[in-house]
């Protein structure tokens, strides 16, 4: 089972859990990634993303697709946020379940590093004094 | 032959709009449409890197280009 979504909405980690839930597995790994107050020691008011939708969903699909075939994981979630978003709210969440833990751990690092390699997502950091696309230049 | 390009993120600020239209000449390839952008917005040159999706898929830079694919400009991403 694999769940691709992209939400304006707050996402919701029960949900995740809720979905990658199952008898044949052992373990679960659920990665949840928030805003940060600061980059750089410079204060951050909010992050927007934005994504080109169809790929996004098609990239994070070939991800999971990827891992589950690897880690042999039984499930896989990924849920990415849009929009404005607050400090301290959640942007992604990645949910693994797979027999054993240790599986579980390694694919659901790989989908979060895969993940910001390769979707088209992006996000802008809104400062006092201005606003910056992240890792846009060199 | 003119080619519709959709821009996201930083690229959307570099061609100042979500859209734009390029002229290139019949069986150009991406490399192409790199250095027209490149000319035309020489801010391009300024980001890390950036690539070209074609209908919703990475494409390299040999990839001929036809008037009605789906082209994207994607700089470099910042997901998660």
């Amino acid at each position: 089972m694999i769940d691709i979504q992209l939400k304006n909405e707050a996402l919701s980690v029960e949900e995740c859990s809720e979905l990658v839930a199952s008898n044949a597995t052992g373990g679960t790994v659920l990665f949840i990634g928030t805003v940060r107050n600061q980059t750089q020691g410079k204060k951050v008011l909010r992050l927007d993303f934005e994504a080109y939708e169809p790929m996004a969903i098609s990239e994070m699909r070939k991800i999971a697709v990827e891992a589950k075939a690897r880690w042999n994981a039984e499930k896989i979630a990924i849920h990415h946020r849009l929009g404005s978003l607050q400090i301290q709210e959640i942007a992604v969440i990645i949910a693994v379940a797979t027999p054993h833990r240790k599986a579980a751990f390694e694919a659901c690092q790989f989908c979060i590093d895969t993940l910001k390699e390769t979707v088209p997502i992006w996000k802008k950091e809104i400062f006092e004094d201005g606003e910056v696309w992240v890792a846009a230049h060199p | 032959m003119k080619i519709q390009i959709l821009a996201f993120g930083i690229a959307k600020d570099i061609i100042k709009g979500q859209r734009a239209e390029i002229e290139l000449s019949e069986g150009n390839d991406i490399h192409a449409l790199k250095n027209k952008l490149c000319e035309q917005f020489p801010d391009f040159k300024k980001l890390r890197s950036f690539s070209i999706a074609v209908n919703a898929d990475y494409q390299t830079d040999q990839y001929i280009l036809n008037e009605n694919d789906e082209v994207v400009i994607i700089p470099p991403v910042s997901g998660g």
